[in-house]
């Protein structure tokens, strides 16, 4: 079995605050992992650990074997670990597709390639290709600050698979759209990343997205992870459910039962 | 080193110090407040020294009296020419200038501003004209003392007792009254306090009125010493920028601990390395944004995530 | 935009054809106007890369000063080539500005404007007190060979033309070609998502420290021709902080969407002093920091901010009228 991301006694405080706590996790190839918890309960900063921003207090990081901590953002991601962010993180004043066009002449270059001009036709085909994947395509002349909520968040993770990761790590990709478009949204994200052959993680606060799309549940809570399990599991579990997602919830796989 | 020399360089120092710190807290107040690098301030320390010198041209160089009489009107003018100016110049920027830009980046108000300065300086010569100004009335009355085989002008140490006199209003205003407490939350957070129901735009106007008045002060007070001719505000503007970047932009105590940084170094150049004088100021200040970027005395600021 | 051969490159080429020409015509007085206009254009075109990156430095007059100095420096020591002199000028500056480099690149915003201001003032102090440099007051600088070639007096000015022009042109279309490139593009990136950049694989203080090596470059090539231009270099008309404000006050006159435009504004700025300071030597300056004014106004990013203002509400508008998947 291969491991893709093993993480273990991972700590982060800020001053008094944990951030982190004795986490200790892996993750396998293939698999989707949601990762939920409160809001400040340390989901962000675990990805900003694990992609180099931000250095950790204590623990390992190793991803495809080889530890990370240390490295830039930028070594994280040529090595094939990318991210996208909760507010996304584009070129606001230019063209969805001058955005995606810098993302590939930076994911490309190559010694003096970097003072090749940067439009060619062959990367402008891929770029298109890429934004059709995304089904953004038909913004593509619109400058990123024009765009609605949801073009955006496509647009910030297209950008980040530029380089075809291993493993994407999503930082809430439905936060500040409607409910009814999240799961239209999360489709195209996720088959996307199917055709891409990239391992998933991300971070969620909508539980039927969650138990929809992901394989295995990491439950945050005060900078711990207070559950590790398949998602039917998770949701189910007494802890989760009185830290994070409330005892109201009801799970979709139980509905049925309930009702029988 | 000998202890003469060491007591010259100390007064000298100290006198410079203070002429920088007056020339240098109305820049550091607007930055602090308004979050502005304000050229146009060079100008108003021209325009101060301007004024101050006509003026005293006109009613006191040639004027018969007692000396305590004609200081005492000396001082008036100077004061009274200063807050005039601060009014008007202080509106005229802050209304017709920078409030069109403050949603603008930080480096284009400095251009802006720069451009206002280009033109206020011109304003001037019209005014004036080419020829240069004296005020040495004053510094004449006021005397001089010896110290250790020096001569200096009494004058100029009164110009220490002003530094410290503003430093002490000045921190008094600001920690100690009404106004101080309003001023210190638009400092930390100006969204929120407008969100308090804080008048902004008042606060701004008022912020740069002071600042405006403390430019032309420095000048007032600068007159007498110098000769009042063109081109006094450009290089009084860069030596600002040095001190206040020095201690700390916005930061009070910042620009006194920079202006007596600044002032003693220059003195110990002149007096012992003199090739160094204008090499060591500003040597100091990138040695200072190399080590400590924010200045000496870094204001704190709101945490924006 | 594919091709290295656009509108720009051609626009650039007929405007040095045009200058060949125009070098017969001129009265010696337009062609010294002519010739800071292009010393003048080499320093913005630099501070153009920076500001596209989001960065305006408040002492370029450090490169230039640096150049120009460069070219008395070399002819006391007996090189007297233009070409020579002009590597020498370059390289001086693209050193000092690598090595600068190391420590404004972590600098931004204000920071990095004062920071290259303060190093602009320590050269000019030094400069002020060394005598074998003139002092303040400077020193001359003599007529050179052009490569070995020495003219006659009277064609001495119009061949000193020909080799700017040729120069600035270089400059002009590396700079243009360098700014389509993907590292020239990195300008854009960094100056609006430092973030993105690195997570894109690429270092942000990297890309910066290029850029300002470049600037730097240009800065001193356009100190090498005033310098040749003057006859004479001193520290107030080359170091002092005005002169690095009037290269941002040229930066913003024409704007900082294409590299030609830089050398428009350069000469309109030329001409408004020529002609404020012999009709209005009053208030040349009043009428220079009022048109800076205007602009900063009336054009805040120039002309071009109004062509792709108008470009992006169409294609939203194209985006809108087909059907859009992806929500609102
Ligand atoms: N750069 C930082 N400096 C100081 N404290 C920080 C920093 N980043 C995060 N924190 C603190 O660490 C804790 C965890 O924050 P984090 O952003 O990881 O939460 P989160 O789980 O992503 O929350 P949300 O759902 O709101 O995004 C919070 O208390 C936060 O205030
Ligand atoms: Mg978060």
């Amino acid at each position: 079995m291969a491991h893709v991301l093993e993480v273990y006694d991972l700590e982060k405080n800020f001053g008094g605050v944990v951030a982190a706590h004795n986490i200790n996790v892996t993750v396998d190839e293939g698999e989707t992992i949601g990762i939920i918890g409160a809001n400040g309960a340390g989901k962000t900063t675990f990805v900003n650990m694990v992609t180099g921003y931000l250095p950790p207090s204590g623990g390992r990081i190793e991803f495809l074997g080889k530890s990370v901590v240390g490295l830039h953002p930028r070594d994280v991601t040529k090595r094939g670990l990318c991210r996208s962010f909760q507010v996304p993180q584009v070129f606001l004043s230019e063209s969805i597709f001058d955005n995606m066009l810098v993302a590939y002449g930076i994911a490309e270059r190559s010694g003096l390639g970097l003072f090749t001009p940067i439009h060619t036709d062959e990367r402008a085909a891929r770029v298109d290709a890429h934004l059709k994947r995304y089904q953004i395509e038909d913004y593509r002349d619109v400058a990123a600050s024009a765009l609605p909520q949801g073009v955006r968040k496509l647009l910030d993770i297209a950008m980040a698979t530029v380089r075809n990761p291993k493993l994407i790590m999503l930082d809430e990709p439905t936060s500040g759209i409607s409910v009814e478009e999240k799961f239209g949204l999360m489709d195209i994200i996720m088959e996307a990343l199917r055709q891409e052959d990239t391992t998933v993680m991300f971070i969620e606060h909508d539980m039927e997205i969650v138990e929809r799309f992901v394989d295995r549940v990491w439950a945050f809570y005060q900078g711990e992870i207070i559950c590790d399990a398949p998602t039917a599991e998770a949701m189910v579990d007494e802890k989760v459910r009185e830290f994070v997602i409330g005892q109201e919830y009801h799970p979709a796989h139980l509905e049925g039962g309930a009702h029988a | 080193m000998d202890f003469e020399l060491l007591l010259v360089i100390l007064v000298d120092g100290l006198v410079y110090s203070s002429y920088l710190f007056l020339v240098a807290v109305g820049l550091t107040v607007i930055f602090g407040v308004q979050k502005v690098l304000n050229v146009t301030h060079g100008a108003f320390y021209s325009f101060g020294a301007y004024l101050t010198a006509y003026l005293i041209g006109l009613w006191i160089n040639d004027a018969e009296g007692g000396a305590f009489e004609l200081l005492a009107f000396s001082l008036a003018v100077i004061l009274i020419g200063s807050v005039f100016l601060g009014i008007v110049l202080g509106v005229l920027i802050e209304r017709g200038l920078l409030k069109f830009l403050y949603t603008r980046d930080e480096h284009i108000v400095v251009l802006a501003t720069f451009a206002g300065f280009l033109v206020l300086e011109d304003v001037i010569l019209l005014i004036w004209g080419t020829d240069p100004y004296l005020a040495f009335r004053p510094l004449e009355l006021m005397g001089s003392s010896e110290i250790t085989g020096l001569i200096f002008d009494n004058y100029t140490f009164t110009m220490i007792g002003l530094s410290f006199l503003v430093a002490f209003v000045l921190w008094y205003g600001l920690n100690r009254t009404q106004f101080g407490k309003v001023l210190l939350a638009v400092i930390f957070d100006r969204e929120v306090s407008m969100a308090m129901g804080i008048n902004v735009t008042k606060i701004f106007l008022i912020t740069f009125m002071i600042g405006t008045f403390l430019g032309a002060l420095g000048g007032a007070y600068h007159a007498p010493i110098i000769s009042v001719q063109p081109g006094i505000g450009v290089e009084v503007i860069v030596l600002a920028f040095a001190v206040v970047v020095i201690g700390g932009m916005g930061s009070i105590p910042g620009a006194l601990i920079g202006a007596i940084v600044v002032g003693l170094s220059r003195a110990a150049a002149v007096h012992l390395y003199p090739e160094l004088e204008l090499f060591v100021i500003y040597a100091i200040m990138a040695l200072v944004l190399i080590f400590r970027p924010e200045g000496l005395f870094a204001p704190i600021q709101a945490r924006k995530i | 935009m594919t091709r290295l051969f656009d509108k720009t490159f051609w626009g650039l080429t007929i405007g040095l054809v045009a200058l060949f020409a125009l070098n017969f015509l001129l009265e010696e007085w337009m062609r010294s106007i002519g010739l800071q206009s292009l010393s003048r254009g080499c320093v913005a075109i630099g501070l153009l890369v920076l500001w596209r990156t989001g960065l305006v430095s408040f002492g370029h007059a450090l490169f230039f000063g640096f150049g120009a100095y460069t070219v008395a420096m070399l002819q006391i020591i007996g090189v007297n080539d233009i070409i020579l002199l002009l590597i020498g000028g370059c390289a001086t500056a693209g050193l000092l500005a690598l090595v600068l480099g190391f420590l404004l690149r972590q600098y931004r915003a204000i920071f990095f404007a004062l920071l290259n201001m303060a190093f602009s003032m320590i050269l000019y102090g030094v400069l002020a007190k060394v005598e074998a440099l003139g002092s303040t007051d400077g020193i001359g600088i003599n007529q050179v060979s052009f490569f070995g070639f020495v003219p006659s007096d009277d064609s001495y000015r119009p061949t000193l033309f020909i080799f700017a022009v040729i120069f600035a042109y270089i400059a002009a279309v590396g700079s243009h070609w360098y700014l389509k490139s993907t590292l020239g593009l990195m300008t854009m990136a960094v100056r609006e998502n430092e973030i993105r950049v690195e997570y894109l694989g690429y270092s942000a203080e990297k890309a910066i420290h290029i850029k300002y090596v470049l600037s730097g470059v240009l800065a001193g090539m356009g100190g090498v021709i005033m310098a040749l231009t003057i006859g004479h270099v001193d520290p107030d008309s080359m170091v002092y902080w005005t002169v690095s404000g009037d290269f941002v006050f040229i930066t913003i006159l024409a704007g900082t969407g294409n590299v030609g435009a830089t050398f428009i504004g350069a000469l309109v700025y030329e001409l408004l002093r020529t002609y404020a300071f012999e009709f209005a030597p009053e208030i040349w300056q009043l009428i220079l920091g009022g048109s800076l004014l205007l602009i900063i106004m009336f054009l805040p990013d120039g002309l071009w901010s109004i062509r792709s203002e108008w470009r992006n509400r169409r294609a939203l508008a194209a985006a809108k009228s087909g059907d859009a998947p992806a929500g609102e």
